[in-house]
């Protein structure tokens, strides 16, 4: 019976404390991020699909064409072209299409690539209604469209 | 009144439906709103000024949907339960005296026939479980009139005790009883009474409080809210009782849950907290029976959100081990009191 009042008492306690906690986080700031509106900034070791590194005065892709990424990629997601431009002592990327379903994000490609023409991109909003939109990603059109501005 | 008789029903009806309707619409958001500032988030946003537009959005929508009928299902009581379960609350609403001037009906039994009428809400949610033929329902609606006739008892305890106290059954009448300050409020003036002028004399109900608290816990479980929500657990049994409800037929048994919130809060300002009667004696009237409305729906939402829902057998223990034997002490108690003061 003395018990049975003790616990009744305490019970009723620690309501009261858990109701206190609760209207004590009612008043505090939110922690959630309001995604669409506003996003986090991406850790730096993020890893995106790969991305072709510019010049940073020019805007030019620094790619050489050496297709090391190529052949270093263990899953033949990279499929690249590239000619010798006149004037110019290296050859320069034509073409570089990624499939995207197939990528790992393991990251050989970016190692293998002996002028650290590739990196990581921190591009997480990636959605489409179809596959087919991540068998060719071009990573050479953005080079361009850089240029034009 | 100067508004002549049939009329006046009339506008008390409109007033009724449209004041149910606004407060089930937008006690959703509340709630929405509120749990999310529990949780620390931002809550409905989108639609309108702080997703103030929310639940017209949510009403549009199932009002478009087709209102579904299963095919097992016992067609006329299915029909019938939306009907059922709005209906006691509307006419619960009836009797409530909003504040000196606006009450739709005034008669002496206004008490028992908010009772009377709560009791048919677990009829209607019951009917709606039954005629589903769904397994989900039918536990639901077992569910639900186990915990309501287990709570109607402490519940109907603290009111005797409370009526015992007051003399009355008039809601009215038990409002104009606590005129004055918050200290002639039932929840307080059990414990010393100053209604009689001067320093007063011992309360009748020294455990006015806790009188209180076991009415708050029974409405609580007699409205099926969390903790005591076991009539819809949605994590056992999809939406209880409203599982095969499509459309509106789900929308009215949504609205009836607010509703009876809305009743079962008005009723506990009406008998605890002064109904109309200003805790500070300034500006006595409908602004401070919304004011006390609103912060006892607040303390639902926030009970809501604060506590877990609890196991069924210790649902029934908490009201037959406890809550009854408590409220049989405040009973006894206040008899022996209001003989010997």
């Amino acid at each position: 019976m003395k018990n049975l009042f003790k616990e009744v008492w305490t019970g009723f306690g620690s309501l009261l404390t858990g109701m206190r906690i609760t209207l004590e986080q009612f008043f505090k700031p939110q922690v959630t991020v309001h995604y669409p509106h506003e996003s986090l900034k991406m850790a730096k070791r993020y890893r995106g699909h790969v991305v072709l590194v510019r010049d940073t005065t020019t805007g030019k892709s620094l790619c050489i064409a050496c297709k090391s990424c190529e052949k270093a990629c263990p899953s033949d997601c990279i499929v690249l072209d590239g000619i010798k431009r006149e004037g110019e002592k290296k050859k320069s990327v034509t073409d570089f299409k990624l499939d995207f379903t197939k990528c790992s994000l393991c990251g050989s490609c970016v190692e293998a690539c002996p002028i650290d023409a590739l990196e990581f991109s921190k591009n997480y909003n990636l959605a489409s209604t179809t596959k087919e939109s991540f068998y060719q990603i071009d990573l050479y059109k953005p080079t361009l469209e850089a240029k034009a501005e | 009144m100067s508004i002549p008789e049939p009329f006046r029903l009339l506008a008390y009806l409109v007033g009724f439906l449209s004041f149910v309707g606004l407060n089930a619409a937008y006690l959703v958001w509340v709630e929405r709103k509120g749990a999310a500032r529990f949780q620390r988030r931002p809550g409905p946003t989108e639609v309108g000024y702080a997703g103030l537009l929310q639940p017209i959005a949510d009403a549009i929508k199932l009002m478009t949907k087709q209102v579904l009928v299963p095919l097992e299902a016992d067609r006329t009581l299915f029909r019938l339960a939306p009907v059922f379960v709005l209906t006691p609350a509307l006419m619960c609403l009836a009797t409530m005296p909003f504040s000196a001037a606006i009450g739709a009906i005034d008669f002496n039994l206004g008490l028992i026939m908010v009772f009377a009428f709560g009791a048919i809400n677990v009829l209607a949610i019951m009917l709606g479980g039954w005629a589903s033929r769904n397994k989900y329902a039918i536990i639901s609606a077992a569910r639900v009139v186990s915990q309501n006739v287990a709570y109607e008892i402490p519940m109907l305890l603290v009111v005797i005790t409370l009526l015992m106290v007051t003399g009355t059954m008039s809601l009215r009448e038990i409002v104009d009883q606590q005129a004055g300050g918050f200290w002639n409020w039932n929840v307080f003036n059990g414990i010393w009474d100053f209604r009689g002028g001067g320093w007063g004399h011992i309360g009748s109900n020294p455990l006015a409080p806790v009188t209180f608290v076991i009415f708050f816990i029974c409405m609580l479980a007699e409205t099926n809210r969390a903790p005591f929500d076991m009539a819809e657990a949605e994590s056992e049994l999809v939406a209880g009782a409203f599982t095969e409800y499509a459309g509106m037929g789900f929308g009215v048994f949504f609205m009836a849950e607010y509703a009876n919130i809305l009743v079962g809060c008005s009723l506990a300002t009406i008998l605890f907290f002064g109904g109309w009667h200003s805790p500070i004696g300034i500006l006595p009237g409908l602004l401070w029976f919304l004011v006390k409305l609103y912060l006892l729906i607040f303390t639902v939402v926030w009970i809501r959100w604060t506590f877990p829902r609890t196991q069924f057998y210790k649902l029934l223990n908490l009201s037959w081990k406890i809550l009854i034997p408590v409220s049989l002490i405040t009973l006894v108690l206040t008899s022996v009191m209001l003989k010997l003061f």
